[in-house]
């Protein structure tokens, strides 16, 4: 595949007012609202560009493995400071942008949109664009590739990205503290975040809370936290790892699990289901049976939004809805990018 | 067109008479920006006191058909808030409180004229402080920080003005009012904060910001170190950073610049150095101490000729006053000088300093180098006399050549000033057609009059066909032996 045939797809596509489906490794396809439309595999179209540890910076096509990225920046002492998820091996650098899906270390480090410093990508129009580029700051034109991330391939389709990497810590830390209220847990996470802490990660599964400290010298963290909290490296790793890629007995359900976005200070949300807290109580998973409207009111009342994440009703509102101007907007910016609406058709709202 | 006087009376209408100048004498401190090569007279200036009434001088210009530019506290260096000849200059100078501070989620929510650092004051007591801190941090507004995405000495560490921000609220020319982000860590739909972010004043006007907080750390060091060389400086730089450790602040100077920032403000640089790196590490004491020691060796094997510490806060201020001081410093060794700010992989600083050494030779015109080397942001300051015919046309055809330079290396022609009126030109360069095209298509979408902040930022395809300008995207123009990806 190169990037002449996909934009013969495009061409096609446009000619027979056919809509794409736009698909990566596949691995999310649980993931926004069910569409139809004429398969664009884009996997194949991979291979890491350019890296240089020195200049903390990564160019690779979007069809790369995650897998790939990860080991190749290990292997230097690098990472994606934004821990993206690993559902599968055949998950993608693009399919990750495209979601702009963050990891536990996301409230500590940043978002995926953070660390994307460029992409080359398609239009509806089958142009083939550079936005952003390979240097750590550009502000020449609008931030059309921070646009893309998370934009569900509404807007263009990824053909290259390039991401700001940074050094794996030299140590990291796992407490675990037996709590089992929530309220307790959000104020314990909090007391710990306001302590300065060296944190990169929080989780309250129900049964207790976990805190991530790294850093390059965790020797004054040791001072202060002194007791028996401390998991061996090998379990303390695993349990986010497990928690990254969605692989703890909270996920697996056949429940709808909802993803709840609010101001961490939030206090326990009434909603009947089960919790799990992350992102120093910023991100709330909750399985439930309740409605997405009865979810949606309470989580909107404290400022928050609500995305059906898994499982439900896929033809449904799977996306917070959207204020009206805003809606508007987002309406005029996607037929600004993709005119004739063929790439990812009603994958993010119903109505475009 | 220029509005008729009677039709700009009409302000006085639904603005109180001292929130409108429309006399000469009172227009003209609005007449430029930080980039003062640049001058142009509104028609009139406004300065409101209320959300409601920028929504009625907006709607005024809409019905009106009148350009509008919108204006902080005026330090951009990139034309950016230049007036429209034909238009109203919108301030919002008088927007300068901090509307909410949330000590536990670590937010503040300002309007857009306070200035940067009054936010860091403001919080200070609690150990809490706004990262991004641009040189004029003492008068520039957080409104046009946001505006521009601005950074500062310290984004290698702690990101640009779109990491540090988490909701605004905008006016759009069309008269509605965004609020866009949350106090959550992400929204529904498209990111609209990154691309607001950094549009330099065309999609919208910002109202509100909602900005994050962070603890100020335990402690932060300073090292100076001297080279006798460039080269050896950058790759000190390389070498720190393939070590694993990200300085919170990584800053090169060449000698000219050390020796007009060492006049100015008398803080012990090394004046025969070629090149000085301060390079600040922060954190809790051990890690701190830990890496000083490991930065010190690295400063060490890669021929540092001088090497001090700051040894208590107050030094440590010191050696940082030179460099946020070199702008004005190097301003005392010529007339004027014109600052570009282009931004280049730092594997290829020691070709683009010796492109920039040619071309200053070329010219005729003195260049000194100061260089946010962490990330590859490159402030060249071209020196020039105004008052010599053809002087000014002359650094501006430099500093152009500059920023292609920058261009071709697979850099970009603005790190952190923004494009404004500056650099329509090089836009050129560095972006294609298409790419220009789907730049206008986002302004029509927020502003399909095309009446706000209109003529800058994004060249017009017109522009860059008369301009002769030929594309180069990482260009396989001038070094082609250069490796590209």
């Amino acid at each position: 595949m190169n990037i002449s045939s996909f934009q013969q797809a495009i061409q096609t596509a446009i000619a027979d007012h056919t809509p794409l489906q736009l698909i990566g490794g596949n691995s999310k396809k649980f993931y926004g609202r069910e569409i139809t439309g004429l398969p664009l595999h884009l996997a194949e179209y991979r291979g890491i560009l350019s890296y240089e540890p020195s200049e903390l910076m990564i160019t690779a096509r979007a069809g790369t493995p995650l897998q790939e990225i990860i080991a190749t920046l290990a292997n230097k002492n690098q990472c994606l400071a934004f821990e993206p998820p690993l559902f599968s091996e055949t998950t993608t650098l693009g399919g990750i942008i495209a979601c702009g899906f963050s990891g536990p270390a996301r409230p500590y480090s940043g978002a995926a949109r953070d660390f994307v410093l460029g992409v080359k990508c398609l239009n509806g129009k089958g142009e083939m664009l550079n936005f952003g580029g390979q240097v750590m700051k550009n502000v020449a034109g609008y931030d059309v590739s921070r646009l893309m991330v998370g934009a569900l391939g509404t807007l263009g389709v990824l053909l290259e990205i390039s991401c700001k990497v940074l050094p794996l810590p030299c140590e990291t830390e796992t407490i675990r503290l037996p709590i089992t209220s929530e309220s307790e847990a959000l104020a314990i996470i909090l007391k710990y975040t306001h302590a300065n802490l060296p944190i990169t990660a929080s989780c309250f599964e129900g049964e207790g809370v976990y805190l991530r400290l790294a850093g390059a010298n965790l020797s004054a963290v040791r001072k202060e936290i002194t007791s028996d909290v401390y998991l061996e490296p090998q379990p303390g790793q695993q349990f986010w790892q497990q928690l990254r890629d969605q692989q703890l007995d909270f996920f697996q359900t056949n429940q709808a699990i909802w993803r709840l976005s609010v101001p961490a200070t939030t206090p326990p949300l009434k909603l009947a289901g089960k919790t799990l807290i992350e992102w120093g109580g910023a991100l709330r998973w909750l399985r439930s049976e309740l409605s997405a409207q009865e979810i949606r009111e309470v989580v909107t009342a404290v400022g928050g939004h609500a995305i059906l994440f898994r499982g439900g009703n896929r033809q449904g509102e799977i996306f917070h809805p959207l204020p009206l101007n805003l809606e508007t907007l987002h309406q005029r910016l996607k037929a600004q990018f993709d005119p004739h609406n063929i790439l990812n058709r009603n994958k993010m709202y119903a109505t475009w | 067109m220029r509005p008729d006087q009677h039709i700009l009376q009409r302000l006085l209408d639904f603005l109180p008479s001292d929130c409108v100048l429309l006399s000469e004498e009172s227009i003209r401190p609005y007449e430029c920006d930080g980039l003062s090569a640049y001058t142009a007279k509104p028609a009139a200036v406004v300065l409101p006191n209320t959300q409601a009434q920028v929504q009625q001088v907006v709607s005024f210009c809409r019905h009106n058909k009148i350009p509008l530019v919108v204006r902080g506290a005026g330090t951009g260096l990139s034309g950016g808030a230049l007036p429209h000849p034909d238009g109203i200059l919108l301030s919002l100078a008088k927007f300068k409180r901090i509307l909410s501070l949330d000590i536990d989620n670590r937010t503040a929510r300002v309007e857009p004229g306070v200035r940067n650092l009054a936010i860091s004051q403001a919080v200070a007591a609690h150990g809490l402080y706004y990262a991004p801190d641009p040189s004029s941090q003492i008068a520039c507004t957080i409104g046009g920080n946001v505006a521009e995405n601005s950074g500062g000495v310290h984004c290698l560490k702690y990101g640009l003005t779109v990491h540090n921000i988490l909701a605004i609220k905008v006016l759009t020319m069309e008269g509605e009012f965004l609020t866009i982000g949350s106090e959550a860590l992400d929204s529904p739909g498209y990111d609209l904060l990154a691309l607001l972010t950094g549009s330099e004043g065309l999609l919208g006007i910002i109202l509100e910001v909602t900005v994050k907080l962070l603890p100020k750390p335990e402690q932060a060091q300073v090292l100076l170190a001297a080279f006798d060389s460039i080269l050896k400086a950058g790759q000190a730089v390389a070498n720190i950073i393939a070590a694993g450790i990200i300085p919170a602040g990584l800053e090169m100077m060449d000698n000219l610049a050390i020796r007009a920032a060492e006049d100015f403000a008398k803080v012990g640089y090394p004046k025969d150095a070629e090149a000085i790196l301060l390079c600040e590490l922060d954190g809790n004491s051990e890690e701190v101490q830990q890496q000083l020691v490991h930065v010190q060796a690295i400063l060490r094997l890669n021929g540092a000729i001088s090497l001090r510490q700051s040894e208590n806060e107050q030094q440590r201020l010191q050696f940082w006053a030179g460099r946020k001081n070199a702008f004005p410093a190097v301003g005392r060794l010529s007339p004027d000088y014109y600052c570009m700010d282009g931004t280049i992989p730092r594997k290829h600083l020691a070709t683009v300093l010796e492109g920039i050494h040619e071309l200053s030779v070329q010219y005729g015109l003195p260049v000194a180098n100061v260089f946010h080397a962490g990330d590859g942001n490159l402030h060249p300051l071209i020196l020039y006399d105004a008052n010599k015919q053809g002087e000014l046309h002359n650094a501006e055809r430099l500093g152009g050549k500059i920023l292609e330079l920058c261009v071709q290396v697979g850099g970009t022609i603005t790190g952190e000033h923004g494009v404004g009126m500056e650099k329509l030109d090089q836009m050129c360069v560095q972006f294609t057609s298409e790419e220009l095209t789907q730049f206008h298509a986002v302004k029509a979408v927020f502003d399909p009059e095309n009446l706000l902040n209109p003529g800058k930022a994004i060249p017009t395809l017109h522009r860059c066909a008369e301009l002769g300008a030929m594309h180069v995207h990482q260009g396989q123009t001038r070094f082609p032996e250069l490796e590209r990806f």
